[in-house]
């Protein structure tokens, strides 16, 4: 089957048709129309209506910069909403759907807002919905919500994903149009590292749509010979359907590759992050329309646009056309039409003395058509002659130039602004030292003709090889005829009251932007915002100038003188999934496991996230039904027996070198100068601000060998300090610092049996007893027979306890042996909460209590922060305002009934206080249920705490509803003086 | 944005931490009569330049180097790249 209104020309493969559907009638394209190109031959003209008044609308452009012609796309069980027909690839089997109208794009009931358009102004919303404000959540919303908007989104999951990828080059070349593709050509044959991106699915750009010969080659046939030659480069890499949507500091460029829709992949685009050493802005111009009393009707479409359904998709969009225009470049689209036998009625230039001489066509010189009749289709225009006669021209298809807009977004997002040309009456990019990155080049730069293309092409990237030092190769540049553009100022037709449209996708008129004057909205960005002119997804590319021009008519002002609103990335829509990429759901962060997870699963452990580590949390036995049991089962065995836990998760740092010990005694504030070999000392770290960054142990295991443990969730932290530390502030210092952390694995063996059960596993060398190995003593062992091992004697439950330290690879086999050797003492594992548990029972500080607002003293550690030595944090620790007598002091609280819970982040007062924040004593940091104690208890700040031993407190947590009365007691619940960890 | 690390070349900025001002490096002498108010100046009081600035880095998913990182604020040029270790101490304060 062939389409009537086919040229049978163009770059398309009449051999392939491509079925697809649209508002649920079958329809038939090739292979090479995007979804506009296939409906418009099959003689579609109303795609759509319009954001505000629903009225109807059809094909205006033939590129990302459509404001009308947006669908739905529907395929894998999902839906598209806002996809430009006129980017969309036609693929088999592709279903579209129009938007914005019920119950039918040709019968659509809020229509009717249309006839209501007075009430319809700039700033509608805001005038009309301002009160009672209570209605606007309830009423206004939804209602604007249902009425208004475009495409509804899918609830579905995507089926596909997108990725992210990351690209570097000498030269970025931003489109494939004429200069995008000499320029890519002579840096790829230097030998450049070459990006050529171009957003449309072939090469070519603007040439794609002009009849004309490069080097007496058709202009397709000279884009492909340049393209081959391309591809035969290893250095040059062509990207198709890939955009450019935004650029940024140090030459970076967001990219987004999408891929042709009807690929089996699962992928359906990636978003590149490119890093060039130089870009060239390549991506030409863009047509502007010229506003007259219902300019916005099916078949009035952009003049170029016309020319690229004719050259490109070989589509004749109907055989009475007429142009309307005030620069040459819609004569050659006149000229094109004519060339097919199409009907071109007249050339309506609103320039007294253009300069064109073709016998063939129909020209009414400094005439304006002044406005449009058709309903649902254009079918005929009103003409004003220079005469001032109005008279009727039947037509079906208007062709409008209003000139020509560089593509000069991409240059102004770096903070350039453009400069006003008057030649071409365009903004072309700014010139500025900010920006030498980018070079703007070709139409993008204002030269709309191809030999000055060309020519300023050569130039630019010849500069921009010198500066990248690469040696120019031999290349030829193409020959062709050079070429002259005039253009008028001509932004809108005054005559006649009907509504004028600028922007057609938010439905602004010229009478909004007067509107929006008489209302005082001067500046432009006030304007856009008021009148939401530019604001839709096609971010105003043909309204923008156009509104501008208006404003400075109103206002008497030239247009660079009003100025530009700022253009933001991205360039295109994209969608929110081309940000995340693949981090989403379990993907979304990494996920650490300890050497000992799958030993953990297999004994039905259930996992807790710390960081990015997955701990073990409890492990639940068969009866136990709720958590609780398994955590107090756990803890008793520990206070009763034996039980070992995975500690793996603490960070460790290897710390060797001849100034080690002087290091680390500059590290901690307390004095860790005599460390005997063989021993473990708590060490607290301050931050230079004087408040306590973290805790931990240090072992000395040989003379100029350390190994400090942090906190889990401090010890990328803590080791990028310490770098910091040595590098920049002592460098002169002999220290070696890595971080053991994944490499060695620890085991805590903790309960008054752990020694029975460490003696089963040590070599029989090695005595652990407590008169040779006691409290804080550390020593290199072996274990099993000969593997390497560290034992260390620190407790964190307040039992007799070990921690063991062996390479990572054999964590899983110890645990195991553990079990088996620890059947007799009824060994248990142990997961996170029971060990938080034990240290609240004790009163140890964690992350809770160490959380970057307390001092030392705080803590009841004051005494500790020695003021004999260099430490970080010694000397502004001293600071009044921290060392207050009745500041904040940790405490234990105890609930006076024993089984009322005391919740974390609540709040202490007076028993007789108010609840204000005048009152506020201190606040709970730490609680849980306590075996031991057969009580709830907790840990938290306290005014002038250490003196409150044993008042009576209230603990509010008013946003819970909660209130417990508590004892103020020591922090260390049980065993105070530590006899059970020395024994 | 590209660090060109000393002595890695190129690097891509997710594999660094930014820190802060160099003046960092500059810490007080602990001994000094007036050390709370050098220590104070120290970490509080910084120069908000409009201009080439000097701030430390961090190779984190790298050597773990620490970097002095000299950038123009106005148009986020970065001008010199030295390892900390190797910068003199004597910064312009």
């Amino acid at each position: 089957m062939k389409n009537s209104n086919r040229t049978n020309l163009g770059l398309i493969d009449y051999t392939t048709e491509i079925n697809f559907q649209f508002d649920g009638i079958a329809y038939k394209g090739f292979q090479g129309d995007t979804l506009a190109s296939a409906l418009m031959a099959n003689g579609v003209k109303l795609i759509g209506r319009s954001f505000k008044y629903h009225r109807p609308r059809g094909i205006l452009t033939s590129g990302s910069h459509e404001p009308n012609a947006l669908v739905e796309l529907v395929y894998d069980n999902t839906t598209e909403p806002n996809t430009k027909a006129t980017t969309i690839e036609l693929f088999e089997g592709l279903i579209a759907r129009s938007q914005n109208c019920w119950p039918s794009l040709k019968y659509d009931f809020m229509s009717i807002n249309d006839k209501f358009s007075n009430l319809l102004s700039a700033g509608f919303y805001y005038k009309t919905f301002m009160w009672p404000s209570s209605f606007w959540e309830k009423l206004y919303e939804p209602l604007i919500r249902k009425a208004a908007g475009l495409g509804k989104l899918s609830t579905v999951d995507d089926p596909k994903s997108s990725e992210k990828g990351f690209l570097h080059c000498d030269l970025l070349v931003i489109g494939s149009g004429p200069s995008g593709l000499i320029s890519a050509y002579i840096a790829g044959l230097s030998g450049a590292k070459v990006i050529l991106v171009e957003e449309d699915y072939i090469f070519g750009g603007n040439l794609n749509n002009e009849i004309i010969s490069i080097s007496k080659l058709s202009s397709h046939n000279w884009i492909n010979f340049i393209i081959t030659e391309l591809k035969k480069l290893p250095n040059v890499r062509l990207m198709l359907r890939s955009c450019a949507i935004g650029m940024f500091d140090h030459g970076v460029f967001g990219i987004i590759e999408k891929f042709n829709k009807s690929l089996e992949t699962k992928i359906s685009q990636v978003f590149w992050k490119v890093t060039s050493k130089k870009a060239m802005l390549c991506t030409g111009a863009l047509e502007r329309i010229i506003p007259f009393s219902n300019n916005d009707r099916p078949g009035i479409m952009l003049s170029g646009s016309i020319r690229s359904y004719l050259n490109r998709w070989g589509v004749i969009p109907s055989n009475k056309v007429a142009i309307f225009t005030n620069n040459d470049d819609a004569y050659i689209t006149a000229k094109n039409l004519i060339s097919y036998g199409v009907n071109v009625v007249a050339v309506i230039d609103t320039r007294e003395n253009p300069n064109i001489t073709d016998p063939n066509i129909k020209v009414y010189k400094g005439s304006q058509v002044i406005n449009s009749k058709g309903k649902l289709a254009l079918k005929g225009i009103n003409v004003l002659s220079n005469d001032g006669k109005v008279f009727y021209l039947e037509c079906n298809t208007l062709g409008v130039s209003g000139g020509w807009n560089p593509n000069v977004q991409l240059s102004c997002h770096t903070g350039v602004k453009p400069e006003w040309q008057n030649d071409i009456l365009a903004f072309i990019p700014g010139k500025n030292n900010i920006s030498t990155h980018l070079k703007a080049v070709g139409a993008a730069n204002g030269n709309f003709t191809l030999d000055s293309c060309m020519i300023a092409s050569e130039t630019a990237v010849l500069a921009i090889l010198k500066e990248l030092k690469i040696k120019v190769k031999n290349y030829k540049m193409p020959d062709i005829e050079s070429e002259t553009y005039n253009i008028q100022p001509f932004w809108y037709v005054e005559h006649g009251n009907q509504r004028k449209w600028i922007d057609f996708q938010n439905d602004v008129t010229v009478k909004d932007i007067e509107l929006a004057y008489k209302e005082n909205f001067r500046s432009v960005e006030h304007l856009k915002r008021y009148t939401t002119l530019g604001m839709g997804t096609d971010q105003g590319k043909t309204s923008n100038v156009t509104g501008l021009a208006i404003l400075a008519n109103l206002s008497n002002k030239t247009i660079p003188e009003v100025g530009t609103t700022i253009f933001r990335p991205p360039y295109v829509p994209v969608s929110l999934d081309a940000f995340v990429g693949s981090s989403k759901a379990k993907y979304f962060k990494p996920i650490r496991l300890t050497p000992t997870h799958e030993w953990a699963e297999k004994n039905h452990a259930s996992f807790v996230e710390t960081g990015l580590w997955l701990r073990a949390e409890w492990y639940t036995k068969e009866n136990e039904k709720d958590w609780r049991q398994s955590v107090d089962r756990e803890v008793n065995s520990v206070r009763n027996s034996v039980g070992f836990c995975d500690v793996s998760t603490l960070g460790k740092i290897d710390i060797q070198g001849k100034d080690s010990q002087e290091f680390i005694n500059k590290i901690y504030c307390n004095g860790f100068s005599k460390l005997a070999i063989g021993k473990v000392r708590y060490g607290l770290m301050l931050r230079e601000d004087g408040l306590v960054m973290d805790d931990g142990t240090t072992a000395r295991m040989s003379d100029n060998h350390f190994i400090m443990t942090t906190t889990t969730v401090n010890a990328e932290s803590v080791y990028r300090h310490l770098e910091f530390c040595h590098q920049c502030l002592w460098p002169e210092m002999d220290v070696q610092l890595i971080s053991t952390t994944d490499a060695w694995s620890q085991i805590a063996i903790a309960g008054p049996n752990s020694r029975k059960v460490i003696s089963k596993i040590i070599d029989p060398q090695f005595d652990v007893s407590n008169e040779n190995f006691p409290f804080m003593a550390c020593k290199e062992i072996s274990i099993c027979g000969g593997f390497r091992a560290r034992l260390f004697r620190i407790s964190f439950s307040g039992e007799l306890a070990y921690e063991i330290s062996i390479p990572s690879q054999y964590a899983s086999s110890l645990v195991s042996y553990l079990m088996e050797v620890g059947k007799e003492e009824n060994i248990a594992p142990y997961g996170t909460e029971a060990l938080g548990v034990m240290r609240i029972e004790k009163g140890h500080a964690a992350g809770p209590e160490l959380n970057g607002t307390v001092t030392a003293l705080n803590l009841n550690m004051g005494k500790m922060v020695s003021l004999t030595k260099d430490s970080i944090g010694m000397i502004l620790s001293k600071r009044i305002g921290l060392n207050l007598e009745d500041g904040p002091r940790l405490v234990g609280l105890k609930p006076i009934k024993p089984e009322n819970q005391i919740i974390s982040g609540s709040y202490i007062f007076n028993l007789k206080d108010k609840l204000n924040a005048e009152n506020d004593l201190g606040y709970v940091t730490s609680s849980c249920y306590s075996p031991t104690l057969n009580s709830y208890i907790a840990l938290g700040f306290l005014k002038d705490g250490n003196n409150r031993y044993g008042d009576k407190i209230k603990v509010s947590n008013p946003l819970l509803n909660k209130e417990v009365f508590a004892k103020v007691c020591n922090p260390i619940f049980v065993d105070p003086n530590g006899d059970r960890l020395r024994g | 944005m590209i660090i060109e690390h000393p002595i890695l070349g190129p690097r891509d900025i997710h594999e660094f931490i930014y820190v802060g001002d160099a003046s960092l490096i500059n810490r007080p002498n602990w001994n000094d009569d007036d050390a709370g108010s050098k220590f104070y100046e120290y970490l509080y009081l910084r120069k908000n330049i409009a201009g080439i600035h000097k701030e430390l880095w961090f190779h984190q998913q790298g050597d773990r180097s620490w970097l002095v990182v000299s950038r123009n604020t106005k148009t986020h040029e970065i001008v010199k790249v030295d390892l900390v270790t190797k910068v003199s101490k004597e910064l312009e304060t």
